[in-house]
């Protein structure tokens, strides 16, 4: 019987010559990724070792990446002792893949692992963080753990008591309309499966439009294949990915993409054309409450967010940039600009997109995930409503349980700071001919 | 017998369950407090104790959903409720599954605030409305974290078998 892809993955990595969805796994991983959270990851991994009479190890910090993003720089006391106590932890346990609060090596955790070449095809992939499903984009197996689950990773090298997960094969065909990408895509799909739809299984990516796709969008994808509910998304390794690994990612040894076999078995199949699709937007309170823009067009927004781990990356700035050029947010309008890494915005400085933002009247903000989560940076008033390239809508995600957050791509925050309301691009920019 | 304390809907995420304005409070002895801080009457219900220990959380599908923040899952576990839903959203069901928080999944659940629930092996009767709801079994690689008393206890006989090897 045939495998998939992370059912291949899974195989490689617990030394078998095949699993299958439904079999209980121990893969060792290749990488584990932490933000903040760290604070309590090292807390859960003392508490391991505990009366235990062993000394507390991680059993290989070259395999540990730790990147501060959700909170930078800190904005509270507490915040900063909790990066203080990491660092020390760090510095004790020498873990190099340390990305601390700077202009050129910070950024947000799911952009720094794969533009430093952390994540290589074929790899499973651990993060304390929801979102870690993004590295599936580079065809490895990444999904999200909790802070204890890390801990023991920490300790034993190993996921203990994976199920390995059924697969869903999603095959996206079309040429993408002008002023729609793949966060349209994404949000799309999370409306058609709903939020629960791919509860503990993977989603395949598959079809034309996913192999003319550069990395930065396939990282979109599976970003936010979780708000579906899936353990991961993944992209099968090609071209592409090489071709990123190596150009942007400075990767020079040996890399071996992993394929699903012809036979592989699927729970399901979905085929999506997006040759007509139109910008789609998350409405308030789920992300599967999914509409196209004509449904919401109009809606008056207070602020605009360009930015987190699904959409902060050049690609998202150079649409962004495009349609703000020489032009001016409303005056009613806060819009805000977050950079995914250091390394993005010292792009976007020398393409000049930084200075199209500012002139514009943007506030463009440090790499980080600014207000995405509502714990740092934009919060909202009361009943304000703010529209955002993030990931989640759901009720006080922007830190004020009576505001409203709609879900969408650069080009539509960006042509709706235009006006101050939810705004198709089209109808700004290279409307439909 | 369990008292149903309060009655939620689907898709309730880890945001309203635990903020994330919150989350730089880390230990499981300091996140109760914030639980449902959202819900104002809710939160100040646990806060003053009035909820009892073993009381009934009941939610619709993909309770837990977002975040992978573990708060969400210490912070109802300081107030020992028992989650009972139509559906669990996945890194939420291992996280309780790793510290102890008690869930059931009864997918055709019905349940009002103030009823009671005697919860078995394979099904929740609401004694109150006298129905019985069937309830998922939980897979046995998860059963076996449980067992052993949590991941961390799973974890330790472990790395005792490894320090032996």
């Amino acid at each position: 019987m045939g495998m998939t892809v992370v059912e291949k993955i899974l195989a490689r990595a617990t030394g078998r010559a095949a699993v299958k969805a439904g079999d209980v796994v121990e893969p060792g991983v290749d990488l584990v990724m932490s933000h903040e959270n760290a604070a309590l990851v090292i807390n859960q991994f003392l508490e391991v070792f505990k009366d235990t009479g062993l000394e507390a190890r991680i059993w290989d910090s070259s395999k540990v990446a730790i990147i501060f993003d959700h909170r930078v720089p800190a904005e509270s006391p507490k915040t900063a002792t909790n990066q203080k106590k990491i660092r020390e932890f760090v510095a004790k346990h020498g873990i190099a893949k340390f990305h601390d609060i700077r202009g050129d090596l910070g950024g947000i955790c799911h952009q720094i692992l794969p533009e430093n070449g952390y994540v290589r095809p074929g790899a499973v992939v651990v993060g304390t963080d929801s979102h870690t499903t993004s590295h599936g984009a580079l065809g490895a197996f990444a999904f999200g753990i909790g802070a204890t689950e890390m801990a023991s990773v920490w300790a034993l090298g190993t996921a203990l008591n994976v199920e390995v997960p059924a697969t869903i094969k999603v095959v996206v065909k079309g040429k993408l309309p002008e002023m729609v990408g793949p966060k349209d895509v994404i949000l799309h799909l999370v409306g058609l499966l709903t939020a629960e739809g791919a509860n503990f299984k993977v989603l395949e990516f598959h079809g034309d439009t996913v192999r003319s796709m550069p990395t930065s969008g396939r990282l979109v994808l599976c970003n936010m294949s979780v708000e579906a509910g899936a353990t991961s998304g993944i992209v099968p390794a090609d071209d592409e990915t090489l071709r990123y690994l190596r150009e942007e990612a400075g990767v020079t040894d040996a890399l071996v993409p992993v394929q699903p076999d012809a036979t592989a078995v699927y729970e399901r199949v979905i085929e999506i054309d997006v040759s007509q699709l139109e910008p789609q937007i998350a409405c308030p309170h789920t992300v599967d409450n999914v509409h196209p823009i004509g449904k919401v067009a109009g809606t008056k927004v207070h602020q605009i967010v360009i930015g987190s781990c699904t959409n902060g990356r050049l690609d998202d700035l150079e649409v962004a940039a495009r349609i703000l050029k020489g032009k001016k947010v409303a005056k009613d309008v806060r819009m805000l600009v977050f950079p995914a890494s250091g390394r993005v915005y010292a792009q976007a400085l020398l393409k000049g997109y930084v200075g199209d933002f500012v002139q514009a009247g943007a506030v463009v903000m440090n790499p980080g995930c600014g207000p995405c989560l509502g714990v740092h940076e934009g919060a909202l008033g009361d009943g304000e409503t703010a529209l955002s390239t993030t990931n989640r809508n759901f009720k006080g995600r922007m830190g004020n349980p009576t505001s409203d957050v709609y879900l969408c791509s650069p080009a539509v925050a960006a042509a709706s700071a235009l006006t101050g309301t939810i705004t198709d691009p089209r109808t700004v920019i290279g409307g439909p001919q | 017998m369990s008292t149903v304390v309060i009655v939620l809907g689907d898709d309730i995420s880890t945001d309203v369950i635990y903020p994330g304005r919150y989350m730089a409070t880390v230990l499981p002895t300091e996140t109760p407090q914030f639980a449902f801080v959202d819900l104002t009457d809710f939160n100040a219900k646990l806060r003053a104790k009035q909820v009892p220990q073993g009381s009934v959380l009941v939610a619709g599908k993909n309770f837990g959903c977002g975040s992978s923040r573990e708060q969400a899952v210490s912070t109802l576990k300081g107030h020992e409720l028992i989650v009972v839903a139509k559906g669990f959203a996945r890194i939420f069901y291992q996280n309780s599954v790793n510290l102890g928080l008690k869930l059931v999944e009864a997918p055709d659940l019905e349940a009002k605030e103030g009823d009671q629930l005697e919860i078995g092996p394979d099904e929740v009767v609401n004694t109150t409305t006298g129905r019985r709801f069937r309830t998922v079994p939980m897979p046995p690689a998860r059963q076996a974290i449980v067992d052993a008393g949590g991941l961390i206890a799973y974890t330790r006989r472990r790395l005792a078998g490894k320090s032996k090897a």
